[in-house]
Protein backbone atom coordinates (compact mmCIF):
# COMPACT_ATOMS: atom_id res chain seq x y z
CA UNK A 1 0.00 0.00 0.00
CA UNK A 2 3.09 2.60 0.72
CA UNK A 3 4.67 1.28 -1.93
CA UNK A 4 1.48 2.09 -3.93
CA UNK A 5 1.48 5.53 -2.74
CA UNK A 6 5.05 6.08 -3.45
CA UNK A 7 4.76 5.58 -7.01
CA UNK A 8 1.58 7.59 -7.44
CA UNK A 9 3.45 10.71 -5.75
CA UNK A 10 6.53 9.22 -8.23
CA UNK A 11 4.54 9.90 -11.06
CA UNK A 12 3.17 13.33 -10.01
CA UNK A 13 6.64 14.24 -9.11
CA UNK A 14 7.59 13.63 -12.75
CA UNK A 15 7.70 16.58 -14.95
CA UNK A 16 7.13 14.98 -17.86
CA UNK A 17 3.43 13.72 -16.58
CA UNK A 18 2.89 17.54 -16.80
CA UNK A 19 3.30 18.73 -19.92
CA UNK A 20 2.67 18.47 -23.32
CA UNK A 21 -0.35 16.95 -25.31
CA UNK A 22 -0.78 14.05 -23.14
CA UNK A 23 0.20 15.67 -20.11
CA UNK A 24 -1.65 16.60 -16.97
CA UNK A 25 -2.74 20.20 -17.92
CA UNK A 26 -3.92 19.52 -21.62
CA UNK A 27 -5.89 16.64 -19.92
CA UNK A 28 -7.06 19.34 -17.50
CA UNK A 29 -8.20 21.72 -19.79
CA UNK A 30 -10.12 18.90 -21.87
CA UNK A 31 -11.42 17.23 -18.83
CA UNK A 32 -12.75 20.86 -17.45
CA UNK A 33 -13.89 21.53 -21.08
CA UNK A 34 -16.22 18.41 -21.55
CA UNK A 35 -17.49 19.05 -18.13
CA UNK A 36 -17.93 22.66 -17.61
CA UNK A 37 -19.64 23.10 -21.67
CA UNK A 38 -21.97 19.83 -20.38
CA UNK A 39 -23.07 21.10 -17.63
CA UNK A 40 -23.65 24.24 -18.84
CA UNK A 41 -26.09 23.21 -21.89
CA UNK A 42 -27.33 20.94 -19.18
CA UNK A 43 -28.54 23.76 -17.10
CA UNK A 44 -29.62 25.86 -20.04
CA UNK A 45 -32.28 22.90 -20.77
CA UNK A 46 -33.21 21.77 -17.63
CA UNK A 47 -33.54 25.20 -15.49
CA UNK A 48 -36.73 26.08 -17.60
CA UNK A 49 -37.93 22.83 -17.84
CA UNK A 50 -37.90 23.19 -13.55
CA UNK A 51 -38.94 26.15 -13.27
CA UNK A 52 -41.90 25.70 -15.38
CA UNK A 53 -43.16 22.64 -13.96
CA UNK A 54 -42.60 24.61 -10.30
CA UNK A 55 -44.02 28.02 -10.97
CA UNK A 56 -47.20 26.15 -13.02
CA UNK A 57 -47.43 23.18 -10.84
CA UNK A 58 -48.19 21.56 -13.80
CA UNK A 59 -46.43 18.44 -15.55
CA UNK A 60 -44.83 17.26 -12.16
CA UNK A 61 -45.77 13.64 -12.13
CA UNK A 62 -44.67 13.31 -15.80
CA UNK A 63 -41.14 15.44 -14.87
CA UNK A 64 -40.30 13.51 -11.87
CA UNK A 65 -40.78 10.09 -13.41
CA UNK A 66 -39.40 11.03 -16.44
CA UNK A 67 -36.03 12.24 -14.80
CA UNK A 68 -36.40 8.96 -12.53
CA UNK A 69 -35.82 6.69 -15.04
CA UNK A 70 -33.76 9.17 -16.89
CA UNK A 71 -31.16 7.81 -14.04
CA UNK A 72 -31.13 4.48 -15.39
CA UNK A 73 -30.10 5.62 -18.75
CA UNK A 74 -26.56 4.08 -19.10
CA UNK A 75 -23.98 6.83 -19.77
CA UNK A 76 -21.30 5.06 -21.19
CA UNK A 77 -24.37 2.74 -23.76
CA UNK A 78 -25.08 6.21 -25.15
CA UNK A 79 -21.70 7.41 -25.48
CA UNK A 80 -20.92 4.56 -28.03
CA UNK A 81 -24.63 4.37 -29.38
CA UNK A 82 -23.76 8.65 -30.60
CA UNK A 83 -20.22 7.64 -31.51
CA UNK A 84 -21.18 4.91 -34.03
CA UNK A 85 -23.85 7.78 -35.30
CA UNK A 86 -22.33 10.67 -35.30
CA UNK A 87 -18.46 9.40 -36.23
CA UNK A 88 -15.51 11.05 -35.02
CA UNK A 89 -16.70 14.22 -33.08
CA UNK A 90 -17.10 15.17 -29.75
CA UNK A 91 -21.19 15.16 -29.86
CA UNK A 92 -20.93 11.63 -28.13
CA UNK A 93 -19.32 13.05 -25.16
CA UNK A 94 -21.57 15.60 -24.99
CA UNK A 95 -25.23 14.35 -25.36
CA UNK A 96 -24.17 11.98 -22.84
CA UNK A 97 -23.21 13.79 -20.26
CA UNK A 98 -25.87 16.25 -20.53
CA UNK A 99 -28.34 12.97 -20.71
CA UNK A 100 -26.75 12.35 -17.74
CA UNK A 101 -27.02 16.18 -16.07
CA UNK A 102 -30.30 17.37 -16.72
CA UNK A 103 -32.33 14.61 -14.55
CA UNK A 104 -30.53 15.88 -11.61
CA UNK A 105 -31.47 19.73 -12.28
CA UNK A 106 -34.69 19.57 -13.40
CA UNK A 107 -35.17 17.52 -9.87
CA UNK A 108 -33.57 19.90 -7.59
CA UNK A 109 -35.40 22.72 -9.23
CA UNK A 110 -38.00 21.35 -9.05
CA UNK A 111 -37.62 20.88 -5.37
CA UNK A 112 -36.27 24.08 -4.84
CA UNK A 113 -39.64 25.43 -5.94
CA UNK A 114 -42.14 23.12 -4.58
CA UNK A 115 -40.36 23.76 -1.29
CA UNK A 116 -41.54 27.74 -1.64
CA UNK A 117 -43.95 28.47 1.31
CA UNK A 118 -47.01 29.11 0.68
CA UNK A 119 -47.93 31.92 2.36
CA UNK A 120 -44.68 33.72 0.06
CA UNK A 121 -46.77 33.16 -3.07
CA UNK A 122 -49.81 34.41 -1.62
CA UNK A 123 -48.30 37.40 -0.63
CA UNK A 124 -46.76 38.21 -3.53
CA UNK A 125 -50.24 37.78 -4.95
CA UNK A 126 -52.13 39.86 -2.73
CA UNK A 127 -49.19 42.92 -3.53
CA UNK A 128 -50.23 42.75 -7.09
CA UNK A 129 -47.20 40.98 -8.32
CA UNK A 130 -47.06 39.41 -11.67
CA UNK A 131 -46.35 35.32 -12.41
CA UNK A 132 -43.31 36.78 -14.17
CA UNK A 133 -42.54 38.82 -11.30
CA UNK A 134 -43.34 36.58 -8.19
CA UNK A 135 -40.90 34.29 -10.67
CA UNK A 136 -38.08 35.98 -10.78
CA UNK A 137 -38.08 38.11 -7.34
CA UNK A 138 -39.99 35.56 -4.87
CA UNK A 139 -39.77 31.73 -5.82
CA UNK A 140 -36.25 32.04 -7.53
CA UNK A 141 -34.41 33.94 -5.02
CA UNK A 142 -36.11 31.30 -1.90
CA UNK A 143 -35.66 28.29 -4.39
CA UNK A 144 -31.89 29.27 -5.55
CA UNK A 145 -30.22 26.89 -2.81
CA UNK A 146 -31.58 23.78 -3.92
CA UNK A 147 -31.51 25.04 -7.47
CA UNK A 148 -27.92 24.96 -7.08
CA UNK A 149 -27.84 22.21 -4.86
CA UNK A 150 -28.90 20.43 -8.40
CA UNK A 151 -26.24 22.02 -10.51
CA UNK A 152 -23.17 21.02 -7.86
CA UNK A 153 -24.44 17.23 -8.26
CA UNK A 154 -24.70 17.32 -11.70
CA UNK A 155 -21.52 19.10 -11.68
CA UNK A 156 -19.46 16.41 -9.79
CA UNK A 157 -21.19 13.58 -11.81
CA UNK A 158 -20.15 15.12 -15.20
CA UNK A 159 -16.38 15.26 -13.81
CA UNK A 160 -16.45 11.80 -12.88
CA UNK A 161 -18.33 10.74 -15.53
CA UNK A 162 -16.56 12.42 -18.29
CA UNK A 163 -13.54 10.01 -18.03
CA UNK A 164 -15.75 7.94 -20.09
CA UNK A 165 -14.74 10.53 -23.36
CA UNK A 166 -11.33 8.44 -22.92
CA UNK A 167 -13.23 4.88 -24.42
CA UNK A 168 -14.14 6.63 -27.60
CA UNK A 169 -10.89 8.04 -27.91
CA UNK A 170 -10.77 11.51 -26.66
CA UNK A 171 -9.07 13.11 -23.87
CA UNK A 172 -9.53 14.04 -20.60
CA UNK A 173 -8.31 12.77 -17.50
CA UNK A 174 -10.04 9.38 -18.92
CA UNK A 175 -7.17 8.36 -20.95
CA UNK A 176 -5.08 7.85 -17.90
CA UNK A 177 -7.65 5.22 -16.71
CA UNK A 178 -7.57 3.41 -19.90
CA UNK A 179 -4.15 3.73 -21.21
CA UNK A 180 -3.16 2.60 -17.65
CA UNK A 181 -5.67 -0.34 -17.84
CA UNK A 182 -4.07 -1.41 -21.31
CA UNK A 183 -0.32 -1.11 -20.29
CA UNK A 184 -1.17 -2.59 -16.97
CA UNK A 185 0.01 0.82 -15.48
CA UNK A 186 -1.48 1.04 -11.93
CA UNK A 187 0.19 4.19 -10.69
CA UNK A 188 -0.91 5.83 -13.79
CA UNK A 189 -4.53 4.80 -13.41
CA UNK A 190 -4.22 5.68 -9.92
CA UNK A 191 -2.92 9.42 -10.71
CA UNK A 192 -6.21 9.82 -13.20
CA UNK A 193 -8.17 8.72 -10.64
CA UNK A 194 -6.98 11.57 -7.53
CA UNK A 195 -7.07 13.85 -10.62
CA UNK A 196 -11.15 13.07 -11.03
CA UNK A 197 -11.36 12.83 -7.87
CA UNK A 198 -9.29 16.36 -6.67
CA UNK A 199 -11.49 18.42 -9.82
CA UNK A 200 -14.47 16.74 -8.30
CA UNK A 201 -13.91 17.89 -4.77
CA UNK A 202 -12.57 21.11 -5.82
CA UNK A 203 -15.44 22.04 -7.75
CA UNK A 204 -18.29 21.12 -5.40
CA UNK A 205 -16.55 23.25 -2.45
CA UNK A 206 -16.30 26.66 -5.06
CA UNK A 207 -19.60 25.59 -6.23
CA UNK A 208 -20.51 25.72 -2.23
CA UNK A 209 -19.02 28.86 -1.71
CA UNK A 210 -21.45 30.30 -4.42
CA UNK A 211 -24.18 28.29 -2.84
CA UNK A 212 -23.57 30.25 0.40
CA UNK A 213 -23.23 33.14 -1.39
CA UNK A 214 -26.58 33.41 -3.68
CA UNK A 215 -29.02 32.17 -0.71
CA UNK A 216 -30.82 35.33 0.12
CA UNK A 217 -30.07 37.05 3.70
CA UNK A 218 -33.48 36.90 4.94
CA UNK A 219 -32.98 33.20 4.65
CA UNK A 220 -29.91 32.64 6.29
CA UNK A 221 -31.17 34.57 8.93
CA UNK A 222 -34.52 32.36 9.53
CA UNK A 223 -32.03 29.55 9.36
CA UNK A 224 -29.84 30.44 12.16
CA UNK A 225 -33.22 31.04 13.92
CA UNK A 226 -35.00 27.81 13.03
CA UNK A 227 -31.61 25.71 14.49
CA UNK A 228 -32.02 27.88 18.15
CA UNK B 1 -32.34 -1.44 -37.97
CA UNK B 2 -32.23 -5.09 -38.95
CA UNK B 3 -35.16 -7.05 -36.46
CA UNK B 4 -33.69 -9.94 -37.23
CA UNK B 5 -30.54 -9.41 -35.44
CA UNK B 6 -32.53 -9.19 -32.08
CA UNK B 7 -34.42 -12.26 -32.84
CA UNK B 8 -31.20 -14.32 -33.27
CA UNK B 9 -30.19 -13.34 -29.96
CA UNK B 10 -32.84 -13.63 -27.46
CA UNK B 11 -31.32 -16.37 -25.93
CA UNK B 12 -28.03 -13.85 -25.46
CA UNK B 13 -30.08 -11.22 -24.17
CA UNK B 14 -31.54 -12.94 -21.48
CA UNK B 15 -28.79 -14.12 -20.34
CA UNK B 16 -27.06 -10.79 -20.09
CA UNK B 17 -29.87 -9.64 -18.44
CA UNK B 18 -29.91 -12.44 -15.89
CA UNK B 19 -26.23 -11.41 -15.05
CA UNK B 20 -27.39 -7.91 -14.94
CA UNK B 21 -30.30 -8.43 -12.22
CA UNK B 22 -28.32 -10.77 -10.24
CA UNK B 23 -25.12 -8.05 -10.28
CA UNK B 24 -27.44 -5.32 -8.84
CA UNK B 25 -29.56 -7.57 -6.24
CA UNK B 26 -25.66 -8.61 -4.71
CA UNK B 27 -24.52 -5.52 -4.27
CA UNK B 28 -27.42 -3.77 -3.85
CA UNK B 29 -28.59 -6.11 -0.80
CA UNK B 30 -23.92 -6.05 0.07
CA UNK B 31 -24.59 -2.04 0.10
CA UNK B 32 -27.85 -1.95 2.42
CA UNK B 33 -26.02 -4.67 4.70
CA UNK B 34 -22.71 -2.13 5.12
CA UNK B 35 -24.74 0.77 5.14
CA UNK B 36 -27.18 -0.20 7.89
CA UNK B 37 -24.79 -0.12 10.84
CA UNK B 38 -22.63 2.99 9.32
CA UNK B 39 -26.02 4.71 9.41
CA UNK B 40 -27.41 3.89 12.81
CA UNK B 41 -23.85 4.83 14.43
CA UNK B 42 -23.86 8.17 12.79
CA UNK B 43 -27.34 8.52 13.71
CA UNK B 44 -26.59 7.49 17.44
CA UNK B 45 -23.32 9.16 17.45
CA UNK B 46 -23.54 12.58 15.85
CA UNK B 47 -19.85 13.33 16.23
CA UNK B 48 -18.98 10.79 13.60
CA UNK B 49 -21.66 11.40 11.31
CA UNK B 50 -20.22 14.14 8.93
CA UNK B 51 -16.93 11.55 9.06
CA UNK B 52 -19.09 9.08 7.78
CA UNK B 53 -21.23 10.74 4.91
CA UNK B 54 -17.90 12.59 4.15
CA UNK B 55 -16.29 9.37 3.40
CA UNK B 56 -18.97 7.56 1.19
CA UNK B 57 -19.68 10.95 -0.93
CA UNK B 58 -16.02 11.32 -1.52
CA UNK B 59 -16.12 7.33 -3.12
CA UNK B 60 -18.66 8.84 -5.36
CA UNK B 61 -16.26 11.39 -7.32
CA UNK B 62 -13.91 8.50 -7.79
CA UNK B 63 -15.02 7.70 -11.24
CA UNK B 64 -16.71 4.12 -11.61
CA UNK B 65 -14.11 3.44 -14.55
CA UNK B 66 -11.21 3.73 -12.36
CA UNK B 67 -12.54 1.99 -9.08
CA UNK B 68 -13.32 -1.01 -11.34
CA UNK B 69 -9.58 -0.82 -12.55
CA UNK B 70 -7.85 -0.26 -8.69
CA UNK B 71 -10.13 -3.24 -8.05
CA UNK B 72 -8.32 -5.52 -10.66
CA UNK B 73 -5.25 -6.85 -9.08
CA UNK B 74 -7.31 -7.71 -6.09
CA UNK B 75 -10.21 -9.35 -7.40
CA UNK B 76 -9.34 -9.79 -10.80
CA UNK B 77 -11.77 -9.56 -13.46
CA UNK B 78 -14.57 -11.71 -12.07
CA UNK B 79 -18.25 -10.83 -10.57
CA UNK B 80 -16.36 -9.90 -7.24
CA UNK B 81 -14.44 -6.53 -8.36
CA UNK B 82 -17.76 -5.43 -10.15
CA UNK B 83 -20.07 -6.18 -6.99
CA UNK B 84 -17.40 -4.45 -4.63
CA UNK B 85 -17.39 -1.17 -6.82
CA UNK B 86 -20.86 -0.85 -7.39
CA UNK B 87 -21.48 -1.68 -3.43
CA UNK B 88 -19.24 1.06 -2.39
CA UNK B 89 -21.40 3.76 -4.82
CA UNK B 90 -24.68 2.61 -3.27
CA UNK B 91 -23.16 3.42 0.02
CA UNK B 92 -23.50 6.71 -0.80
CA UNK B 93 -26.96 7.29 -1.31
CA UNK B 94 -28.30 4.33 0.90
CA UNK B 95 -26.46 5.66 4.30
CA UNK B 96 -27.67 9.38 3.82
CA UNK B 97 -31.27 8.26 3.34
CA UNK B 98 -31.19 5.61 6.48
CA UNK B 99 -29.66 8.81 8.28
CA UNK B 100 -32.06 10.81 6.81
CA UNK B 101 -34.85 8.80 8.13
CA UNK B 102 -33.89 7.95 11.52
CA UNK B 103 -33.41 11.57 12.13
CA UNK B 104 -36.57 12.11 10.97
CA UNK B 105 -38.67 9.86 13.64
CA UNK B 106 -40.22 12.20 15.85
CA UNK B 107 -38.39 12.63 19.60
CA UNK B 108 -42.09 11.56 21.00
CA UNK B 109 -42.10 7.98 19.63
CA UNK B 110 -38.90 7.52 21.15
CA UNK B 111 -40.00 8.58 24.52
CA UNK B 112 -42.59 6.93 24.32
CA UNK B 113 -41.20 3.62 23.50
CA UNK B 114 -38.68 4.33 26.48
CA UNK B 115 -42.00 4.79 28.43
CA UNK B 116 -42.81 1.17 27.99
CA UNK B 117 -39.73 -0.01 28.76
CA UNK B 118 -38.32 -0.71 25.22
CA UNK B 119 -34.53 -0.89 25.16
CA UNK B 120 -32.39 0.78 22.68
CA UNK B 121 -32.31 -2.28 20.27
CA UNK B 122 -35.88 -3.05 20.49
CA UNK B 123 -36.81 0.72 20.04
CA UNK B 124 -34.60 0.90 16.61
CA UNK B 125 -36.16 -2.37 15.25
CA UNK B 126 -39.70 -2.43 16.43
CA UNK B 127 -39.86 1.62 16.25
CA UNK B 128 -37.35 3.52 14.33
CA UNK B 129 -36.91 1.19 11.49
CA UNK B 130 -40.65 0.88 10.33
CA UNK B 131 -41.06 4.73 11.12
CA UNK B 132 -38.27 5.11 8.95
CA UNK B 133 -38.63 2.87 6.43
CA UNK B 134 -40.48 5.02 3.48
CA UNK B 135 -37.48 7.23 3.34
CA UNK B 136 -35.47 3.80 3.48
CA UNK B 137 -36.98 2.58 0.68
CA UNK B 138 -36.55 5.72 -1.36
CA UNK B 139 -33.01 5.54 -0.97
CA UNK B 140 -33.04 1.87 -2.37
CA UNK B 141 -35.09 3.11 -5.21
CA UNK B 142 -32.22 5.53 -6.28
CA UNK B 143 -29.73 2.81 -5.19
CA UNK B 144 -30.95 0.42 -7.65
CA UNK B 145 -31.70 2.86 -10.46
CA UNK B 146 -27.81 4.14 -10.28
CA UNK B 147 -26.81 0.25 -10.11
CA UNK B 148 -28.49 -1.26 -12.85
CA UNK B 149 -26.83 1.94 -14.99
CA UNK B 150 -23.51 1.79 -13.69
CA UNK B 151 -23.26 -1.91 -13.99
CA UNK B 152 -22.72 -1.57 -18.12
CA UNK B 153 -19.34 0.87 -16.80
CA UNK B 154 -17.91 -2.62 -15.97
CA UNK B 155 -17.83 -3.16 -19.30
CA UNK B 156 -13.87 -2.33 -19.16
CA UNK B 157 -13.31 -5.52 -17.33
CA UNK B 158 -15.71 -7.51 -19.02
CA UNK B 159 -18.04 -7.99 -16.49
CA UNK B 160 -20.57 -5.25 -17.73
CA UNK B 161 -23.37 -7.89 -18.54
CA UNK B 162 -26.16 -6.14 -20.21
CA UNK B 163 -22.88 -3.39 -20.86
CA UNK B 164 -21.27 -6.21 -22.94
CA UNK B 165 -23.65 -5.09 -25.77
CA UNK B 166 -21.96 -1.58 -25.69
CA UNK B 167 -18.52 -3.21 -26.25
CA UNK B 168 -19.87 -5.37 -28.86
CA UNK B 169 -21.42 -2.79 -30.84
CA UNK B 170 -18.25 -0.38 -30.78
CA UNK B 171 -15.90 -3.01 -31.90
CA UNK B 172 -18.18 -4.15 -34.86
CA UNK B 173 -19.11 -0.58 -35.46
CA UNK B 174 -22.85 -2.26 -35.43
CA UNK B 175 -25.81 -0.04 -33.58
CA UNK B 176 -28.22 -2.93 -33.09
CA UNK B 177 -26.69 -4.43 -29.39
CA UNK B 178 -25.86 -1.01 -28.14
CA UNK B 179 -29.50 0.03 -28.70
CA UNK B 180 -30.60 -3.51 -27.60
CA UNK B 181 -28.98 -2.96 -24.56
CA UNK B 182 -30.02 0.33 -23.41
CA UNK B 183 -33.65 0.02 -23.88
CA UNK B 184 -33.04 -3.68 -21.68
CA UNK B 185 -31.23 -1.64 -19.13
CA UNK B 186 -34.41 0.81 -18.70
CA UNK B 187 -36.88 -1.71 -19.02
CA UNK B 188 -35.16 -3.62 -15.95
CA UNK B 189 -35.04 -0.45 -14.14
CA UNK B 190 -38.80 0.38 -14.80
CA UNK B 191 -39.92 -3.36 -13.67
CA UNK B 192 -37.09 -3.06 -10.33
CA UNK B 193 -38.49 -0.12 -9.73
CA UNK B 194 -41.90 -1.29 -10.01
CA UNK B 195 -41.23 -4.27 -7.83
CA UNK B 196 -39.18 -1.96 -4.90
CA UNK B 197 -42.54 0.35 -4.39
CA UNK B 198 -44.88 -3.43 -4.14
CA UNK B 199 -42.12 -4.28 -1.45
CA UNK B 200 -42.55 -0.86 0.02
CA UNK B 201 -46.52 -1.21 0.24
CA UNK B 202 -46.69 -4.42 1.80
CA UNK B 203 -44.11 -3.89 4.20
CA UNK B 204 -45.57 -0.37 5.26
CA UNK B 205 -49.52 -1.37 5.47
CA UNK B 206 -50.57 1.72 8.02
CA UNK B 207 -49.41 4.33 4.84
CA UNK B 208 -52.35 2.57 3.12
CA UNK B 209 -55.91 4.13 3.63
Amino acid sequence: MLELLRQILAWFADPAHWTGGDGLLARLAEHLEYSALSTLAAALIALPIGLAIGHTGRGAFLAINATGFGRALPTIGIVTLVFLVSGLSLWPVYIALVVLAVPAIVTNTYAGMAAVPRELRDAARGMGMTGWQRLWQVEVPVAAPLILAGIRLAAIQVIATATMAAYVSFGGFGRYLFDGLAQRDLPQVLAGAASVAVLAITTDLLLAALQRALTPRGLRDTRKEAHA
Amino acid sequence: MRWSWFAGHVDEMAELTLQHVITTVISVGCGLLIAFPLAVLAHRVPRLRGLILGVTSVIFTVPSIALFILLLPFTGLSLTTTVIGLTLYSLVVLVRNIVEGLAAVPPRVREAARAMGYGRARTLIAIELPLALPVIMAGVRIATIMTISLTSVALVIGQGALGQLFADGLQRNFAEPIIAGIALTLLLAVVADAVLVGVQRGLTPWTRR
